[in-house]
């Protein structure tokens, strides 16, 4: 009993939150029920779930952007009624969501500032210690950022590190990551991660919510799971492991999602010869067969979009050659490939793959219209919504109607549309970019689930992915770039994360896998 | 395929909700006649109504071709020229002995070649559209006014002139011309894949390249019907005027787009509706020959008209932040 209590005190003053038997509800949904969360002082806490799940809302609580049902919040030491979003910010509670909410046209120094600008006179700004306040601040973290560069003219990356600087300036005790590194490639990735192992050994308590459980295991110490709005576990990331969360978020194994039974056939599909183009990569080599996946793995900034870019003859190269079976493919533009039989799910779905204003049926039908119209001009309406229908069903894209706009949906989603208009092509080849960045897991695995469809049904597949346990897991075989370079193609059964990695950082060439069969 | 029950109950939602925009557009429309009616003598009487149905449908004509650019998140300040261009070529061809046939098929046709160069400079130049277009209006008002010496052609075959005064079935030709033209318009945007491209064009260019749209045809097409459209307004308000008039179509692109904005279209392009710009000119018409007939100063007027396209972009605006 004494005991008890004094471990009860013990803990009170460890934790910088603790939201208990938070619930809410919606008109007709309840988001969440029964949920606890809470962070200690200096402890960085993952938050996961699948989209859905109740993350957002969850926070969206902590700081003050919707109002809980139910349910306590305790903050450093003191029940709280976060009322409004200016309550939650007053008492030390930030947040760093992947869209930046800085002023784009201001410099860095006055974002430092909004709203409070330090005054010299009644009427003029202290401009100097605007600058050298964000400056100083800055240099604490070891940014390397002019307070005088304006904020839009900054990399997304640098961006970001200017909204954790701002949120450090204002004495945060809480801070919230809300995928952060969604957006970034994986050196801004690292700087990243830098300033949360600062910002955790001065004390602040982290929230930190992504898709990418790698990083919840490099840096996490503790982790909160959700599914459908209710609380799952908590745990120390030291005795759990990516199997048992992802099980514990959907109910499946992840070993079990990548486990499919393979097509790969003899008959060689596209050859890609020599593929050159100055400067951005050089003599890229490889068969693809009928059914095969073809993982390609390399860091960001290695080439490899660019490579596939150029085979779907989005982007010129210099040299080389392609052929579709056999025959010599010389495509110049998207539409002769994928006239040939290609299809492309791009890297970033909002900007190269959907019309997001448009409805999900046309966005599905968008490759599709030449052929379902009579003679060209007339678009057969009935074939159109049955094409949209089936693809929604087939993929199970949830979306109110098929008349819905493509933006409303979630992530997962819209990728799911891009696929659609793709395989509506029926395609012979399809190029996967990243398909899974920023998508839950449920809709990973539906991913996945594709795939083996695809390949049993002749279908081939390049596969890119930065996550090496996802490629390994997918793929026949993987095409490892490093700057441009083509190290080496291994084997499904060969393949081990480490012998990939040291490819891909260049350390080691392997020359002999690199293939020169005839076809 | 199986129906889904919700899917189809949420369609007719969001049709309802269509109607928003250009339902409110006929009330006001509406509004506009009753007060009109009932404030002036003249606005209902068959030799006015007749005389406002053929000066909207010359603006409305000029109006359906922009739609196109706009939708395509473009601009063509051009049209007015066109307009002024194929008027007095039509009219110095006639004068000139050409057919009357074959002067009105040569003007459209040159009309959409103008077009067309709108189009190459916007795409194979990669000039903003609203520059290429400023500078292409005034290239073409200084084209008409060498080839036309800056003076007024008059004395045009008389068959030609009549057209503009002849009705079918009771209705000015002119307004027949119109209405042909907007269920063409209407069968491109909704019917056929160069509707949805121009659309596709409009949300995002990239998209559209790596979804395989053939962007350059499309663009040369969309600013092409632009001109078309306002080749052939050109033609009929020479017809109208009896003269070829080197001044003619000043300001047209003005109107034109203001119709497409109050009827819905978004100048950030795949956004906007044939019937809704055609909406849009009438009511910027009903506004001016109301104005007339009540005797409001026409300066006054011109204001009126200002603030009614900035009201009708602040209410959709308006709309679309209020719709979740």
């Amino acid at each position: 009993m004494y005991q008890d209590s004094m471990y009860q005190v013990g803990k009170m003053s460890d934790y910088i939150v603790e939201m208990k038997n938070i619930s809410k509800s919606f008109p007709g949904v309840r988001a969440l029920s029964n949920v606890n969360l809470s962070v200690k002082k200096g402890e960085v806490h993952a938050l996961v779930g699948e989209n859905g799940a109740g993350k957002s809302t969850l926070i969206k609580i902590l700081t003050g952007a919707y109002q809980k049902d139910e349910g306590t919040i305790v903050f450093d030491g003191k029940e709280v009624d976060v009322k409004d979003p200016h309550f939650s910010k007053n008492i030390g509670i930030h947040a760093v969501y992947q869209d930046i909410t800085l002023a784009m046209h201001l410099s860095v120094g006055e974002n430092f500032f909004l709203g409070e600008l330090p005054m010299s006179s009644p009427f003029t700004v202290d401009w100097k210690k605007v600058y050298s306040t964000a400056n100083d601040v800055l240099a604490s973290l070891d940014l390397k950022i002019d307070p005088h560069m304006l904020v839009r003219n900054l990399p997304v990356a640098k961006q970001e590190m200017v909204a954790i600087a701002k949120a450090i300036y204002e004495k945060s005790k809480l801070m919230i990551f809300d995928e952060p590194t969604a957006l970034l490639t994986n050196e801004e990735s690292e700087e990243l991660f830098k300033i949360i192992a600062r910002l955790k050994s001065e004390g602040i308590g982290i929230i930190y919510i992504s898709h990418r459980l790698e990083e919840v295991f490099r840096f996490c110490d503790a982790v909160t799971i959700l599914k459908d709005g209710r609380y799952v576990a908590t745990m120390p990331t030291k005795d759990t492991n990516e199997d048992e969360l992802i099980s514990l978020m959907v109910g499946r194994k992840i070993e079990e999602m990548y486990y499919f039974e393979h097509h790969n056939e003899p008959e060689v599909v596209l050859s890609v010869r020599n593929l050159t183009k100055k400067k951005v990569f050089q003599g890229i080599h490889f068969d693809l067969h009928k059914g095969e996946i073809l993982g390609m793995f390399g860091l960001v900034g290695s080439g490899r979009t660019d490579i596939v870019l150029s085979i779907f003859g989005a982007t010129k190269y210099d040299e080389g050659s392609i052929s579709f079976f056999g025959k010599p493919a010389n495509v110049r533009k998207p539409r002769e490939a994928i006239e040939l039989g290609f299809g492309l799910v791009p890297e970033n779905r909002r900007t190269q793959g959907l019309a997001l204003p448009l409805s999900v049926k046309i966005n599905i039908n968008l490759l599709q219209y030449k052929k379902i119209s009579h003679f060209g001009i007339v678009i057969d309406r009935n074939r159109e919504l049955s094409n949209a229908k089936s693809f929604i069903q087939e993929l199970s894209i949830k979306t109110p109607s098929e008349d819905a706009i493509v933006r409303n949906l979630s992530g997962g989603n819209q990728q799911k549309v891009v696929i659609g208009k793709c395989l509506a092509n029926q395609p012979k080849i399809m190029i996967f970019d990243e398909p899974t960045l920023g998508i839950d897991v449920g809709s990973k695995e539906e991913i996945y689930t594709l795939l083996e469809k695809l390949t049993k049904t002749g279908t081939s597949v390049i596969f890119i992915s930065s996550y090496l346990p996802e490629v390994i897991g997918v793929s026949d075989r993987i095409v490892v770039i490093s700057e441009g370079r083509q190290m080496g193609i291994i084997d499904r059964n060969e393949a081990t994360e480490e012998r990939i990695m040291k490819l891909a950082s260049g350390i080691e060439e392997n020359s002999a896998k690199i293939e020169s069969e005839a076809v | 395929m199986k129906a889904h029950q919700p899917v189809e109950q949420d369609s007719k939602e969001k049709k309802r909700f269509k109607l928003k925009t250009e339902g409110t557009l006929v009330l006001l429309l509406l509004v506009l006649a009753v007060f009109l009616t009932i404030f002036t003598r003249g606005f209902l009487t068959g030799n006015n109504l007749s005389n406002l149905v053929r000066q909207t449908a010359i603006n409305g004509i000029v109006a359906l071709g922009m739609t196109f650019v706009v939708i395509s998140g473009g601009i063509d300040l051009s049209v007015g020229s066109v307009v002024g261009f194929a008027g007095i070529l039509v009219a110095l061809l006639m004068k000139s002995g050409v057919p009357i046939g074959l002067a009105v098929l040569a003007s459209i046709s040159i009309s959409f070649l103008l077009g067309v160069a709108n189009g190459f400079m916007v795409f194979d130049g990669r000039i903003p559209p609203f520059i290429a277009t400023l500078g292409s209006m005034s290239i073409i008002r200084g084209a008409i006014m060498l080839i036309s010496r800056a003076r007024m052609i008059a004395g045009l075959p008389k068959p030609f002139l009549d057209f503009a005064q002849t009705t079918y079935l009771g209705l000015p030709a002119l307004f027949v011309v119109w209405l042909v033209l907007i269920l063409f318009t209407i069968f491109l945007t909704k019917k056929t894949p160069f509707g949805r491209n121009v659309y596709t064009i409009g949300s995002n260019l990239e998209v559209a390249r790596l979804s395989g749209i053939n962007i350059r045809f499309t663009t040369y097409m969309i600013y092409g019907l632009s001109g078309l459209m306002a080749g052939i307004a050109g033609i009929l308000m020479t017809s109208r005027l009896a003269n070829g008039i080197p001044t003619g179509g000043q300001g047209y692109e003005m109107d034109a787009i203001a119709s497409c904005v109050i009827g819905g279209a978004s100048l950030s392009g795949a956004e906007g509706t044939i019937l809704g710009t055609v909406l849009g000119a009438v009511i910027i018409a009903t506004l001016r020959n109301g104005g007339n007939l009540l005797g409001i100063d026409p300066f006054i007027l011109q204001i009126v008209n200002g603030v009614i396209i900035v009201a009708a972009v602040y209410i959709d605006q308006y709309r679309k932040a209020h719709q979740k």
